[in-house]
């Protein structure tokens, strides 16, 4: 076990002590002890970075269930240490801002960290495994943490739906994820995902690569809320708004950009491949940016911006993917160094911006965007720090989101100029959503920063009376911001010691060849940069659009999207459905009583049978080895017909007891016939002591329903009686006519050569009982013992409904 | 069970019956190794020549007669009949290796010793046991 399997636990162990620590020092806030470890593992990371930008990967191997190729291997590289980074940097923050946002009275701090940290083990190892069944166990463990935080403040139903509703999608995706990766093991025998990616031309040749593929990207777009995926992120805003910053936007939902990431040597190169991940992703920016708009509640905008960001995100991963096709040039990896990029500068704007809604809420009483306005005076620095993030994600110069934004246009439009994959046809959409999707970008990006802080200050509608953040909450979102404003100004600081490993990890130099990408952001690249010039359009029309949004808005109402996301009216009715119609199977099937399950058994019996039968072609008679019938045999055989036909049609029970009697002496009578004295003997009493029992029993019998017997006629029942009849009839003969064609040889003589000699007795029966087979014996008078003690505790022990257990 | 008036001459067959039918019990119980018999089908000879008192006499009267608490039957039946498989294990034989012998008695003769009979008599016990236990309880059971 090594430092970085260490790292990956700790917060689990620390997880445990929490509960200790907020019961035993009540006086000190717990986040203060939580902060220090994401810190300390932040700084660790950080010392991996000269490893990592001399182009080495870190590997370290713990087995787990080595039979099975399941091992706690951890593989570092760029793609990771930057999730990682994120992870810990992030994290830390916002237990910063927690420590601030969540007061000690009055809530449940124990469970809130407690959550929180066994999220940020279960992201580290997400990221940091290099076995994809370790990976799948701390996926899961993501969503259940989740599911967990979102549902902190679980008086609220709306916290429970919300809860709820995550649960169900991303495991739902996270089980179709964990199908896609036993795919995988089918084609290469192996979990690990360097040994996977050696064999990518294995993979890609096997039939089972559509299949695992669609698999695990339904993993990836659950997790990363793409479309239709994306409805359970908004819901997710019910949680506290620390959660929100830093599982809705910074780290979580980032788990499937990483997914396809990571896995992207495998699969990539394959037009379904790069039409699905592109396509969706596109369909995703758009559809989140143009529902963000019409929201009015700040965290909803942001959780709308939040998935059309990760739409750009994934769309970029698409393109690049196409690099795979044609070679890795530089104009084609430039997607997959722009989707880095924009990673890392969505992690730090939009932490910043759900901050500042925290701070927002936390100062005013309320996310909403009608009652809010006019708080600039009140709140100047919460003020900047929105127009920093907010201006960066619209893509305003100078800040980082511009950049990002400038490279996602320009690879929108190199995309049109691939010349295979049908995009001559289709490629020039590519650009065109680009370019819509943000004008609306642009257009939430103002409206997060002027309603809320511009305008008319309404205090009527406010329940506090506002006033600046404590400095606590201040400094994370400061701290982010200035990364913004840091990225912006020097974009090339990250570009060796963070990108380039990032990007080598999703062009592995085994597969491509290339060593060095030699990534080179720049501001600035000409007065005829197309990208600027699509940029100018957006600030011009999406500015247009933002002042006249009051009358162009009722267009949401025309389409019917003002009270909520479409994909919500298919999910509600979905999961409604689910509940009614199982119940209506449930009950037409379990009805309670126990003549309809007879029918099921009987049915599928026979059924299964006289398929199986008819299918190997069983059925034969055969006459060859048929000892010849006495008259009085027949005779015997004709009464015992006639007794047992006559018992459904009698009336009366008694009656009904003595001819099953009758059938019982009748069938002594058989062995005397085929010389069976002891059965003869024990047939004759049990027949005998039985039909007591019976007449006991029905002495017994409650006077209401005493005589009251009356046999109903059901043609169902006749029909399956007789076929459960013919259906035993026809197995004995079948039986015995190809026992008759493959005879084995029966062990009965050993018993008759040597009961005399070996169990010192001549009644052969009698011997096998008690000395050859004795066991069967001893266990049967258990089972009497069993059944004698049970009748007494049934009869003697009656309870009343309370004692009963 | 309800009781009839005057049945003398029920009750002085039952009398002499139930012995003849306890002592064929004892012969099938005693000569099953060799003859059609054995412990279980004497046990329920046995155990209807019980039934049969029980009929001709209420249960009261019978109780006296046969003071017995059938669970002890089924336990003391089973503690023998496991008995018997575990005393062969302490000589290193596998679990319910029966062994016999021939002795020369003083008034029977030569005769069969073997521990399937002790084995029987368990299996005889267990089983008298459970039929009465079964029926005297159903028989008394007011409720």
């Amino acid at each position: 076990m090594s430092a970085l399997h260490i790292a990956i636990i700790v917060p689990f162990l620390l997880a445990l002590i929490v509960p200790l620590l907020y019961n035993k020092i009540p006086k000190v806030h717990t986040g203060w002890f939580v902060l220090i470890l994401p810190t300390i593992l932040f700084a660790y990371l950080i010392s991996f970075i000269p490893t990592l930008s001399a182009g080495e990967v870190v590997v370290r191997k713990l087995a787990w269930v080595p039979s099975l190729g399941i091992n706690f291997d951890i593989h570092l590289d760029g793609l990771s240490l930057l999730f990682g980074l994120l992870i810990t940097g992030i994290g830390a923050l916002v237990v910063l801002y927690s420590i601030f946002y969540l007061t000690k009275k009055g809530e449940a701090l124990h469970n809130f960290y407690f959550y929180l940290l066994m999220f940020m083990g279960a992201m580290l190892g997400v990221v940091l495994s290099g076995n994809l069944m370790v990976m799948y166990v701390f996926w899961e463990l993501t969503s259940l943490s989740s599911s967990l935080l979102i549902g902190y403040w679980h008086h609220r139903e709306k916290s429970r739906y919300g809860a709820q509703k995550s649960m169900l999608i991303t495991v739902t995706g996270g089980f179709a994820m964990l199908a896609g990766f036993a795919l995988l093991y089918v084609m290469t025998g192996t979990f690990t995902i360097t040994e996977i990616i050696t064999q990518a031309d294995v993979v890609a040749a096997s039939n089972l690569f559509i299949p695992a593929m669609l698999l695990i990207l339904m993993g990836a777009f659950t997790k990363s809320a793409q479309f239709p995926f994306h409805i359970w992120l908004p819901d997710a805003m019910e949680a506290p708004t620390p959660v929100s910053a830093y599982l809705h936007s910074a780290t979580m939902v980032k788990m499937g950009i990483y997914l396809v990431a990571r896995l992207s040597p495998v699969f990539s190169g394959a037009p379904e491949w790069f039409w699905i991940v592109s396509g969706v992703g596109l369909f995703t920016l758009l559809w989140g940016s143009f529902n963000a708009v019409r929201q009015t509640d700040l965290k909803s905008i942001l959780a709308y911006s939040t998935i059309s960001q990760l739409g750009m995100l994934m769309s970029m991963l698409g393109v690049g993917s196409a690099a795979a096709y044609y070679g890795y040039e530089a104009g084609y990896t430039a997607a997959t160094v722009a989707a880095i990029f924009h990673l890392i500068n969505h992690s730090t704007f939009k932490g910043s911006l759900f901050m500042v809604a925290g701070i927002i809420d936390h100062e005013t009483g309320t996310r909403d965007i009608r009652k809010l306005g006019g708080l600039m005076t009140f709140m100047p620095i919460t003020f900047t720090i929105s127009i920093i993030g907010a201006f960066s994600m619209a893509g305003i110069y100078p800040f980082n989101g511009f950049l990002s934004k400038e490279m996602f246009l320009d690879t929108m439009l190199n995309a049109t100029e691939i010349a295979d994959f049908n995009m001559q046809t289709f490629g020039i959409l590519f650009p065109v959503v680009a370019w819509v999707a943000s004008v609306f970008t642009f257009i939430y990006c103002m409206i997060l920063v002027f309603k809320p802080f511009t305008g008319k200050y309404q205090p009527e509608k406010l329940d506090k009376k506002p006033h600046e953040a404590p400095i606590g909450m201040l400094i994370p979102p400061i701290i982010l911001a200035s990364l913004v404003v840091l990225f912006g100004f020097f974009p090339n600081i990250l570009s060796d010691s963070i990108i380039e490993p990032a990007v080598q990890a999703i062009y592995p130099a085994s597969l491509t060849g290339v060593e060095n990408f030699d990534i080179h952001i720049s501001a600035w690249h000409g007065i005829d940069y197309s990208p600027l010039h699509m940029t100018i359009g957006i600030i011009i029309i999406g500015t247009l659009m933002y002042l006249t949004l009051s009358k162009w808005q009722k267009v949401y109402q025309y389409l019917r999207l003002h009270q909520k996301d479409p994909v919500n009216y298919v999910y509600d009715f979905l999961l409604e459905k689910l509940v009614v119609v199982a119940a209506k199977i449930t009950n037409i099937q379990i009805t309670g009583l126990l003549r309809d399950y007879f029918v099921y058994m009987y049915v599928f019996l026979l059924g299964l049978t006289f398929y199986t039968m008819y299918r190997f072609d069983a059925f034969a008679i055969d006459t060859t080895n048929v000892a010849p019938i006495p008259l009085y045999v027949w005779f015997v055989v004709a009464v015992v017909a006639a007794a047992v036909i006559a018992v459904p049609f009698i009336n009366n029970r008694v009656v009904a007891i003595i001819s099953v009697g009758f059938v019982g002496f009748l069938v002594s009578l058989f062995y005397v016939l085929f010389r069976a004295p002891d059965l003869a003997l024990t047939q004759l009493l049990v027949e005998t002591v039985t039909t007591a029992l019976f007449l006991l029993c029905f002495y017994h019998l409650p006077e209401l329903r005493k005589e009251n017997f009356k046999p109903s006629f059901k043609w169902v029942n006749v029909i399956i009686s007789v076929g459960v009849g013919a259906l035993v009839t026809v197995m004995a003969l079948s039986a015995l006519s190809f026992g008759n064609k493959k005879p084995f040889e029966s062990i009965s003589q050993y018993y008759i050569d040597n009961a005399h000699d070996l169990g010192g007795g001549d009644n052969i029966v009698n011997v096998i009982l008690v000395d050859f087979r004795g066991l069967d014996t001893m266990l049967e008078i258990l089972v009497l013992g069993i059944a004698a003690l049970g009748v007494v505790t049934l009869i003697k022990l009656r309870m009343s409904g309370k004692e009963d257990v | 069970m309800f009781k009839m008036k005057n049945n003398l001459s029920l009750h002085t067959i039952t009398q002499i019956a139930v012995f003849i039918v306890l002592s064929f019990s004892f012969y099938l119980l005693f000569a099953g190794h060799s003859n059609p018999g054995g412990g279980f089908i004497g046990a329920l000879m046995a155990a209807s020549a019980i039934v049969l008192l029980y009929i001709s006499f209420d249960l009261k009267t019978i109780k006296k007669v046969l003071p017995f608490y059938y669970p002890y039957f089924i336990g003391t039946g089973l503690l023998i009949a496991m008995g018997t498989g575990v005393s062969s294990t302490l000589f290193g034989y596998p679990f319910l290796t029966q062994f016999f012998d021939y002795v020369k008695l003083p008034i029977l003769g030569e005769t069969e010793l073997t521990t399937a009979l002790v084995f029987d008599i368990g299996v005889y016990l267990v089983v008298i046991g459970v039929a009465l236990l079964i029926i005297t309880t159903i028989a008394e059971d007011e409720a």
